[in-house]
């Protein structure tokens, strides 16, 4: 049972090559293995969304995936997006519009942006809200994570 | 809130899976999306021994026509069918579905073999199965054989796989001229689960008379429930507001039986299932002479 299993895959734009038990959660993986802290777990059965990642370039739960699985895929975390001295447009939006207080759920929220705007540049209100239906927050209300992200939709655009 | 500890398998054929499944048979769960089976297994409601990870059977993803039949790989992600314009053109009724299937991050994995072969009652799939009269294949070491939906879903989460069976294939038979499609269902949230849905087809005649209808229901019993007293009720009638009433009124409170949740008392949701139902049927009967 406590077989290990070989994976290398590359995880914002690093390979890694890593021995894993089958029951180790992607997640935990990538918060405990690769020391990537910024996916948080909040309920470990997939209706937070606190755990989005990008997989292959699409939004998915890491927590409803086993590490082993994302053996030769490619994967990105929140990491990915910028840095503090060069926010990725849709942090800066975030900051701009106070999308987060505790922060807790942003990661996920900003991981099903990536792609929901690479999809659709134009989106209405209307359209965020019903991408963003996966993502759980306690401490914002919505709103303004609704028009950080109608705000990062015109920075991408320019 | 981790899994217990199991033996993982990764096979690369189709044949592979299926051997394994043969030599395991109920101590192994296949797992495709894993969108429901992994938050069992964090919960540890499950405990598999083994897992099977089918993902690598890229031959069981596909979308395509076959005579008069859509078919669908058991490996398909419910998001493609978000996506592929053949859905759109060949069944209305699944496109119209599957945005409320959970969430977009949870179609991106979860498949269509995987969504019925759970047979959640609460799921969207095993109803549109139903309400298309749809069959699935079995295959297994030792052949392969087709299942109507009908005889397909036992009880929660029980159908007639038998524990060496993968389901493979999913066909959806194209509908005739003059038949319209609605499907509808009320959550809490947009993507939770439903506390209650429909899914209407009914075909009208040249004068608009009623030669088939079927209502399937979603969280409304222990598996997809079919109103077949209300559908034939409405044959050889035309969809007014009293006929259409009488289906709502006869199947909400005598074909179903919904289970109460923490969102719904089990009153509620027959309250939910007669609205539903004339909404339902009024959109069906608009788009079948669209």
């Amino acid at each position: 049972m406590t077989e290990l299993h070989s994976l290398k895959f590359t995880v914002n734009s690093q390979t890694y090559e890593k021995q894993v038990e089958a029951r180790l959660l992607l997640s935990d993986f990538l918060r405990h293995e690769l020391g990537l802290s910024g996916t948080h777990v909040g309920c470990e059965h997939g209706v937070c969304g606190a755990c989005t990642i990008l997989f292959d370039g699409e939004p998915v739960r890491s927590c409803l995936m086993l590490a082993v699985q994302a053996n030769g895929h490619e994967l990105h975390t929140v990491e990915s997006l910028g840095t503090p001295n060069k926010l990725h447009p849709l942090q800066e939006a975030f900051w701009e519009k106070h999308g987060l207080q505790c922060g807790y759920c942003t990661p996920g929220i900003l991981m099903t942006l990536k792609a929901f705007l690479r999809e659709n540049p134009t989106p209405t209100e209307a359209e965020v809200r019903e991408a963003l239906s996966g993502n759980l927050c306690r401490c914002t209300g919505y709103q303004n994570i609704v028009d950080a992200a109608m705000l990062a939709a015109e920075k991408l655009k320019a | 809130m981790k899994p217990s500890p199991f033996t993982y398998h990764a096979p690369e054929t189709l044949k592979a899976a299926l051997a394994l499944k043969a030599e395991y048979g109920d101590e192994a769960k296949f797992l495709a999306g894993g969108q429901s089976l992994i938050p069992a297994m964090n919960f540890r409601a499950t405990q598999p021994e083994r897992l099977i990870d089918v993902n690598g059977l890229r031959e069981l993803d596909f979308v395509k026509t076959e005579g008069a039949e859509l078919r669908l790989g058991a490996l398909t992600r419910v998001r493609r069918l978000e996506r592929e314009r053949l859905i759109k053109q060949w069944s209305p009724l699944l496109a119209e579905t599957v945005p409320h299937i959970a969430h977009p991050q949870i179609r991106n994995r979860g498949t269509v073999g995987g969504s019925l072969a759970h047979a959640d009652p609460a799921a969207e799939l095993p109803v549109i199965l139903l309400a298309l009269n749809g069959r699935v294949r079995a295959q297994s070491t030792s052949g392969s054989r087709w299942l109507n939906a009908d005889e397909f879903f036992i009880t929660l989460f029980t159908t007639t796989l038998q524990a060496d069976e993968m389901l493979v294939e999913v066909a959806l038979p194209q509908l005739p001229a003059r038949t319209g499609t609605a499907f509808l269902e009320v959550a809490r949230r947009h993507g939770d689960y439903a506390m209650m849905g429909v899914a209407a087809v009914v075909t009208l005649n040249e004068s608009g008379v009623c030669t088939s209808a079927r209502l399937v229901y979603l969280n409304a019993g222990d598996k997809p429930m079919y109103a077949a007293q209300a559908s034939a009720a409405l044959n050889g009638h035309a969809l007014t507001e009293a006929s259409i009433a009488e289906a709502a009124s006869l199947a909400s409170s005598q074909e179903i039986e919904p289970m109460g949740n923490l969102h719904a008392s089990p009153a509620f949701q027959r309250h939910l299932a007669a609205v539903l139902t004339k909404r339902a049927l009024r959109l069906a009967a608009e788009r079948a002479v669209a």
